[in-house]
């Protein structure tokens, strides 16, 4: 045998199979995953808390099953990381922010309970802009977290500590939450593999709130089949709720050639050449497979990002009143009730969420409603039903993920409307609550392109298959800090 | 002087009975160690999200049938929002725009007997919240307060009056009637002083000349007080303070009050010139509640009997409207004679007997028709004794009292107590000859037509015979002798 392959440079699929077959253990599997994180996160900053007694205990645990129980589990044997707005019980969950404090959750979010079913064995917890309200994972208060393919940039937020931690091999798996792109936008900033599911088709139990009608919880891996297998475990309806979907008929189509749709409101102004080039010569590629690509209109999209930055702003300034220093998180003290509240929230929220909140709070304001949140829902219905009518025509959209590629640390700091604007491609699919996968197209100037494909709502399986044929035509992805080949 | 005429609209919130809360799985009984009755959900911890709790929308729906509401097949909830300890997630999730019931009425009848529809605006689905406990004397000089949440979630409905109300009387009759309604319904323990029923009361005073909307008139809302007499009180109050000012060429101010059970007095709370802005906007976290009109239609088929058919049915059946005002307001003294009259044909003799008598007792002890001693079976066998003739009136009053007491049957009263009813002619006639024989002269008077002899002899034989000889044939037996033996002849 020539040099052994690290295990940490190993798919889910692998690492799970190796641990089935008793190739590696599960507390080996662990410990390759443990020291991998202490030699990268040094100069990524992915993670905010790793439990390393919590994960060599499960992967001890599981080294006691039998084959048969470890078959049974789709997901023994397999590290995975969380977005750290998803609470597990008993492990700290900050949301990015200051004002939870200490805060240590009593309870586990829906995925949890199902990941740990499936034999996930959670190492720890990943950094994002506070309350997943960013595109740069800067915005969070309580550190920083780099690019793997160039530390002087972003990777993408808000759930970018998932996307680096995934890209640099620190964990296979991760989840993320997209409201408005936060897991498909670091996805393609980080050249991995992210999916926002459709709305409804995984719980959002004990993922923090930020907009209720818009966040998905989703995979985020190094492979597609990696994705599926974790969208998989995650999806179906809950009883905690009420807007998660009885597990319904997922939409099927044919081996293919599928008509392919490509938006030209996607292909304007203000997209970079090089992700351009990539993009256009994945499209040729399709092309070349058969596939028929179609000029389609989504004739709403300019309307998208302002109707998103109504409603997420909105839903999220009611969502975040509860950190009111009362009952849990952090508490700044005051000679009265309201002197306490408004110094708690002064100091424990950053200047973006109180941006946000201000926003929210003021189209939710009487006087201002009908015209801001009410006009805003009308544009959303708008958006649904120009994917409504694309749909009948074509079996999938594809579009770049994002007009550009991971830009540098604190260039867009003073710049929130830039910063809004790079959301233009992803948050039509929350508002019209459809799926969207992003797969790592090519690379521009050395930096990832992410392909985004859509799908109609519960198309969330057909999308993985339809990408998975131009993954395999692809140029394979080299890891930014990977194994030396 | 501009002539007021008083404009009152009530708003009333009642908890609903359910075993557990609005949208987690906690009890919902009242009390408990603070803080006992919560979870993740109703602390409004992070990433929670609410779960509707399905009886509670079915004892709404009844509610708000039994209000004459149309019930809306298509509902759905909006979240409140207002920053305050008792409250966990910072907003109230209730109903705004489109309350589960709409366009209801109760109908209320005044002392000259006259019926006034008071509409019902709309019946909604909300959450309570929790109850601060303040440290120290008043809130004013508190060193902190306690918050408990176990309240936090539980069920309510709002039930809000159109301004129908011309009175503090009116408003005291219509929270009586919805009451009484609500009761027949098993909705709610219905108990003011525990606050599972609460009363605000809005009061203006409209001047003869006002043409306008009667929302824009100058509102006063009298917050939170604890029993129906004292919403009448606060009423009165607000009506004759409002007057005063407006004598006195003041201006009303916009407000909320606060009663004093002590003094009868409103007192400000807070002024609503600055008024909260709500920031009311739809839960997105419940798809809209969609209910089948099958299941409403089926709803309503099973809604029991209402005080208005039942006040209807005693009347009909010959009882005076008072009794049947009386019963038909208490649900289980209505129950009771039900139980009582479907055992016993006399339905008047049941209703006299439990109103006047078992009802002294009943609140004499503090207790109800429902756990009363004295069960409808009992009753119904002590008044089976009187139409018997075994025992007197005045006997069973003694009887009853001891059933009361003691929880015996009426027969083994009876039977200790040496009381049975003497109806055996022969065993008072020689009585009756002796009472004669001792009281010549009041003989002579009742002859000469003194009505009221007959009464002292009466007396007389009952004394003799220590109460257990049957009136109505002492009665007969005495005249029978006197025509016989003293009368002088007529030939
Ligand atoms: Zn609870």
């Amino acid at each position: 045998m020539t040099s052994k392959k690290p295990l940490w440079d190993h798919d889910a699929h692998s690492l799970h199979d190796l641990f089935c077959e008793g190739a590696a253990s599960a507390e080996e599997i662990v410990t390759s995953h443990l020291e991998r994180i202490r030699s990268a996160d040094s100069s990524v900053g992915a993670f905010l808390y790793v439990d390393e007694a919590g994960a060599l205990e499960e992967a001890r645990r599981q080294d006691r099953w039998s084959a048969v129980e470890r078959r049974e589990r789709p997901l023994a044997g397999v590290p995975v990381a969380l977005k750290d707005n998803i609470v597990a019980q008993g492990m700290p969950t900050t949301a990015g922010s200051k004002i939870l404090g200490e805060f240590r959750s009593p309870y586990d979010a829906t995925v949890v309970v199902k990941l740990k079913q499936a034999g996930a064995m959670i190492v720890g917890k990943t950094n994002l802009d506070e309350f997943a309200m960013g595109s740069s994972t800067e915005h969070s208060a309580l550190a920083e977290t780099r690019n793997p393919w160039d530390v002087s940039r972003v990777p993408g937020g808000s759930s970018g500590g998932s996307a680096a931690a995934v890209a640099a091999q620190m964990v296979p798996l991760a989840l993320g939450s997209d409201t408005g792109g936060s897991i498909r936008q670091p996805a393609s900033y980080c050249g991995i593999v992210g999916m926002k599911p459709t709305y409804g088709r995984v719980s959002r139990y004990g993922l923090i709130a930020f907009a209720s009608s818009l966040d998905q919880i989703g995979p985020m891996t190094r492979s597609i089949r990696d994705a599926r297998l974790l969208y998989e475990v995650i999806k179906g309806a809950d009883a905690h709720d009420s807007t998660a979907l009885a597990l319904g008929e997922e939409r099927t189509v044919s081996q293919g050639p599928w008509r392919i749709g490509v938006p030209r409101e996607y292909f304007g102004e203000g997209m970079e050449a090089g992700v351009r080039q990539v993009t256009e010569a994945a499209l040729e590629r399709l092309r070349s497979m058969g596939h028929e690509l179609v000029e389609i209109s989504l004739p709403h999209t300019p309307y998208a990002i302002a109707a998103y930055y109504l409603i997420a702003p909105a839903e999220a300034s009611s969502n975040l009143s509860r950190y009111d220093g009362v009952r849990y998180g952090m508490r700044a003290e005051g000679r009265d009730l309201v002197t306490m509240y408004e110094k708690t929230r002064d100091e424990g929220f950053g200047a973006e969420v109180k941006r946000r909140i201000l926003l929210g709070t003021h189209a939710l304001s009487a006087g201002y409603y009908d015209a801001y949140y009410l006009t805003a829902q009308k544009v959303r219905t708008l958006i649904r039903q120009d994917f409504d009518y694309a749909f009948r025509e074509v079996d999938f959209i594809v579009t770049p993920t994002t007009p550009d590629v991971a830009f540098r640390r604190g260039e867009r700091d003073d710049d929130p409307i830039k910063m809004y604007l790079g959301d233009v491609y992803t948050v039509t699919a929350n508002l019209a609550g459809i799926p969207g996968l992003s797969i790592p197209a090519g690379l521009a100037d050395g930096l990832p392109v992410g392909l985004q494909w859509l799908a109609p709502r519960l198309g969330d399986l057909s999308l993985f298959d339809a990408a998975a044929t131009l993954e395999t035509q692809l140029e394979p992805m080299v890891w930014p800090m990977g194994v030396d080949e | 002087m501009n002539q007021y005429q008083v404009i009152v609209g009530l708003e009333v919130h009642v908890e609903l009975k359910t075993a557990t809360k609005l949208f987690c799985s906690c009890s919902a009984a009242f009390g408990g160690e603070p803080n006992t009755h919560t979870c993740p959900v109703c602390l409004g911890m992070p990433g929670v999200l609410p779960v509707i709790n399905q009886e509670a929308i079915r004892l709404a729906t009844r509610s708000a049938l039994a209000l004459n509401c149309t019930v809306r097949a298509v509902s759905k909830f909006d979240r409140k929002q207002y920053f305050y300890p008792d409250l966990p997630k910072a907003y109230q999730i209730s109903q705004y725009d489109q309350p589960l019931g709409e366009y209801g009425w109760v109908t209320i009848r005044g002392a000259d007997g006259a019926a006034k529809k008071i509409g019902v605006r709309r019946v909604h689905v909300e959450e309570d919240a929790g109850k601060l406990n303040h440290l120290g004397q008043r809130l004013g000089d508190a060193t902190g307060s306690l918050v408990d949440l176990n309240r936090a979630g539980v069920p309510l409905i709002e039930i809000v009056s159109d301004p129908d109300l011309r009175s503090a009387e009116e408003a005291r009759l219509y929270l009586t009637e919805l009451r009484a309604v609500l009761s027949y319904l098993d909705i709610s323990d219905l108990r003011m002083e525990e606050g599972s029923m609460r009363c605000d009361a809005n009061v203006s005073l409209r001047p003869a000349d006002f043409q306008g909307n009667l929302e824009d008139l100058p509102r006063v809302e009298i917050k939170n007080v604890n029993s129906i007499r004292n919403v009448q009180r606060g009423i009165e109050y607000e009506v004759a303070r409002q007057r005063e000012l407006l004598a006195a060429g003041e201006r009303i101010v916009k407000e909320t009050r606060g009663f004093d059970d002590a003094t009868g007095k409103t007192y400000s709370q807070r002024s609503k010139e600055e008024a909260n802005d709500y920031r009311y906007f739809p839960e997105p976290d419940l798809p809209p509640l969609v209910l089948d009109p099958q299941w409403i239609a089926d709803m309503k088929r099973g809604l029991p009997a209402l005080p208005d058919a039942i006040r209807a049915n005693l009347i009909d059946r010959g009882m005076p409207e008072k009794d049947a005002e009386v019963l038909v307001l208490d649900r289980e003294a209505y129950e009771y004679w039900q139980q009582a009259t479907a055992l016993f044909q006399d339905e008047r003799l049941v209703t006299n007997w439990m109103l006047s008598d078992l009802s002294r007792l009943i609140n004499a002890r503090g207790e109800s028709f429902a756990n009363s001693r004295v069960r409808p079976e009992g009753l119904v066998a002590l008044l089976g004794l009187i139409q018997s003739g075994t025992l007197s009136g005045r006997m069973a009053k003694e009887v009853l009292e001891a059933m009361f007491e003691t929880g015996q049957s009426a027969s083994q009263v009876v039977k200790d107590r040496g009381l049975s009813q003497i109806t055996d002619a022969s065993a008072i006639q020689s009585i009756v000859d002796q009472v004669l024989k001792d009281n010549p002269a009041v003989v002579q008077d009742y002859l000469s037509g003194k009505e009221k002899a007959l009464a002292f002899l009466v007396g007389q034989v009952m004394k003799q015979t220590r109460g257990q000889a049957k009136p109505d044939l002492v009665n007969q037996l005495l005249k029978d002798s006197i025509q016989k033996d003293y009368a002088p002849s007529q030939d």
